[in-house]
């Protein structure tokens, strides 16, 4: 691919992008408008994480690309095959050797490290989008701080259902300041936003924004007092690793709708095998 | 027994296989050139380029070869390509009262300096179809009409010149570039026509047909229709004159709208303006009244509520290369959501369940 620049991109749109970077970080959760560029996949496909990515790696880089979690996911897989032509760097499947880790639908189950960048694929990244459908009006909402309309949603849900009837790219607070939409992650990563060493970017390519949140940045999700926010996942064990504390994909095994539970994080569960545990239909390593 | 699902990679080359055998087909039947679909599938090589926003009729063909004759896939072939090459500089402003017409009609006057010249057009065709093109070698020859004049005008400079219709003032102001700078709404005339004419043919069609059936009617004339060559000039810093670069084929539409005047503006026509590249009637038609029914605000005119007054959300939802990456996306793996919403679904069911009991 030595007809390509390193990374795809040539270093001038590079540079638009690590300045809108830049600014992202310094205003946390704020979505910097950015002049996404035609990637060679299509839109909705991650083509605002890819250029995030592109604008990040330097030669030295180890990267990890996961989809719903998983390393070999098909998309994960042509991501990380895109980079290894273009930019030629060390790919792995290991959370911990990872420099950048670029991610649709999931924040890896081991705690990141500082030095270590995630990049989210981001669809939609106006939160309030589904409240409110013009740009222009959800802009002024952000600058005015005015959330109200999230909260009555949000009541609204407790009203209808008894609790709040989001279960995926719940909604969040930065920093005491910006609403931002963490990305279709489910709810159950919300609290690993928080905190995190890790710098988290966030990419949407068709929509044309970037934002982020900085390493050890306050992030809060939504509710009230007396409905506080909850984060759900399926209440079972790892069937392969017997972990309790992961996040469980549920995979239907028979005709009969027998199903099991396993990590969606499957650098997390094969190295938890590796090290002994074993759970309910899994095998001794 | 629940086995890991490895082996995407293997999976995808074959995929891509598959996919190069299908496109070649049956190889008993020789193989398309692009030379081929360049010359013979003009108007979906001009469809291309237009949406592509490059000018390229062999990239266009070959796009067009590569995908398989789905277009909107050949238009992303070439925006991903266009994307990668250099900015040289910008060219100076087509004149298209220089152009060298193939066709030029106008709907508003029987007859125009510079005459009605139907050009090859299918209007007028009977639309049958000719079992004759299913014999190959056939090579039609059309009579020869002498030149047109080197330079047409304009009809709605004839309007102008009785002030019945708007002025369009010069303006060297450089105009935005969606393509290098994120879309700003509001947004200005010429960052519309911009997005416009690189957006979906059938949206823009779309939207057009929907001010004529009365959802923002402007009452459009086609003014002036054209279609021809004109020379491309760029200025060079070390020569410190322009050059000629090269010659673009261009489709211009000027429609002549109806409007009662307003509280800043006398009873007169106004302008609604389409320009594309290739012969591509249908578009710039379609797009001078997307243009003329957008302009609602600058004209003093009343917003009804229609769709193709929203500058928004023609602008937003016109470009087909993001609006085929967001619909198809759905088809990627999106368990790990529907997981989550799996869990909620049963515990909100659990609930109603456990209510209904009490």
């Amino acid at each position: 691919m030595e007809d390509y620049n390193f990374a795809y991109l040539d270093e001038q749109t590079k540079r638009m992008i690590r300045r809108a970077i830049l600014k992202g970080v310094a205003v946390p959760g704020y979505q910097v408008p950015f002049a996404s560029r035609e990637m060679p996949m299509p839109y909705g496909w991650g083509t605002g994480g890819v250029q995030v990515t592109a604008a990040c790696l330097v030669p030295e880089d180890v990267l990890k690309v996961i989809d719903q979690g998983a390393d070999d996911t098909t998309n994960a897989v042509s991501i990380r095959k895109f980079f290894s032509r273009t930019a030629g760097v060390a790919v792995t499947e290991a959370t911990t050797d990872a420099t950048v880790i670029q991610t649709r639908h999931r924040i890896p189950e081991t705690p990141l490290q500082e030095g270590q960048i995630l990049v989210y694929q981001v669809p939609i990244p106006e939160p309030l989008r589904f409240l409110e459908p013009r740009e222009t009006e959800t802009r002024k909402m952000h600058e005015l701080e005015e959330y109200g309309l999230m909260h009555v949603k949000l009541y609204e849900d407790i009203a209808r259902h008894g609790q709040i009837a989001t279960s995926y790219a719940y909604p969040v607070k930065v920093e005491g300041r910006y609403v931002m939409d963490p990305s279709p992650i489910p709810k159950f990563d919300n609290p690993k936003l928080s905190g995190s060493a890790a710098l988290q970017l966030f990419g949407a390519g068709r929509e044309q924004r970037i934002y982020a949140v900085p390493p050890y940045t306050q992030v809060v999700s939504l509710d009230f007092d007396d409905h506080p926010f909850v984060a759900s996942k399926a209440d079972h064990d790892c069937d392969l690793c017997g972990a309790g504390a992961s996040y469980l994909d549920e995979v239907i095994i028979d005709d009969a709708g027998g199903r099991m539970f396993v990590c969606s994080d499957t650098d997390f569960c094969a190295g938890r095998r590796a090290a002994g545990h074993v759970g309910r239909l899994g095998e001794a390593a | 027994m629940y086995v890991a699902v490895k082996g995407g990679e293997r999976a995808i080359d074959n995929a891509h296989a598959f996919l190069a055998e299908e496109r070649r087909g049956d190889v008993s039947v020789p193989e398309l050139s692009v030379d081929q679909i360049r010359e013979q599938l003009k108007l979906a090589v001009n469809r291309v380029m237009a949406e592509g926003s490059l000018f390229d009729p062999d990239l266009a063909a070959l796009a067009i070869k590569q995908a398989r004759g789905d277009l909107i896939e050949a238009v992303f072939l070439i925006r991903a390509y266009r994307t990668t090459l250099p900015r040289l500089g910008a060219s100076k402003p087509i004149d298209t009262s220089a152009m060298a017409c193939v066709r030029r009609i106008s709907a508003t006057f029987k007859d125009a300096p510079g005459g009605q010249v139907l050009g090859p057009t299918f209007d007028y065709t009977h639309r049958l179809l000719d079992f004759k093109l299913l014999a190959e070698g056939e090579a039609p020859q059309a009579a020869r009409a002498p030149a047109m004049p080197a330079a047409v005008p304009h009809i709605a400079d004839f309007l102008n010149r009785d002030g019945l219709i708007e002025q369009d003032t010069a303006n060297d102001t450089t105009p935005p570039d969606l393509t290098r700078e994120p879309m700003e709404l509001p947004a200005s005339r010429a960052l519309r026509l911009q997005a416009i004419t690189r957006g979906d043919e059938g949206f823009i069609l779309s939207m057009a047909y929907s001010t004529q059936r009365g959802y923002g009617r402007t009452h459009a004339f086609v003014g002036e229709l054209r279609i021809g060559t004109v020379p491309v000039e760029m200025d060079i810093p070390e020569l410190g004159f322009a050059i000629q670069i090269g010659e673009i084929e261009v489709t211009e539409c000027e429609t002549v709208n109806q409007f009662k005047g307003s509280k800043t503006e006398p009873p007169q026509f106004t302008r609604g303006y389409g320009l594309v590249f290739g012969q591509s009637e249908r578009k710039a038609i379609a797009m001078s009244l997307v243009d003329r029914a957008l302009r609602w605000k600058e004209l003093g005119e009343d917003n009804s509520g229609a769709p193709a007054q929203d500058e928004e959300f023609v602008l937003m939802h016109a470009d087909n290369i993001q609006a085929t990456g967001f619909l198809e996306h759905i088809k990627l793996p999106h368990y790990v959501d529907f997981q989550a919403e799996l869990e909620m679904v049963r515990h909100l069911r659990a609930e109603a369940t456990r209510e209904a009991a009490e």
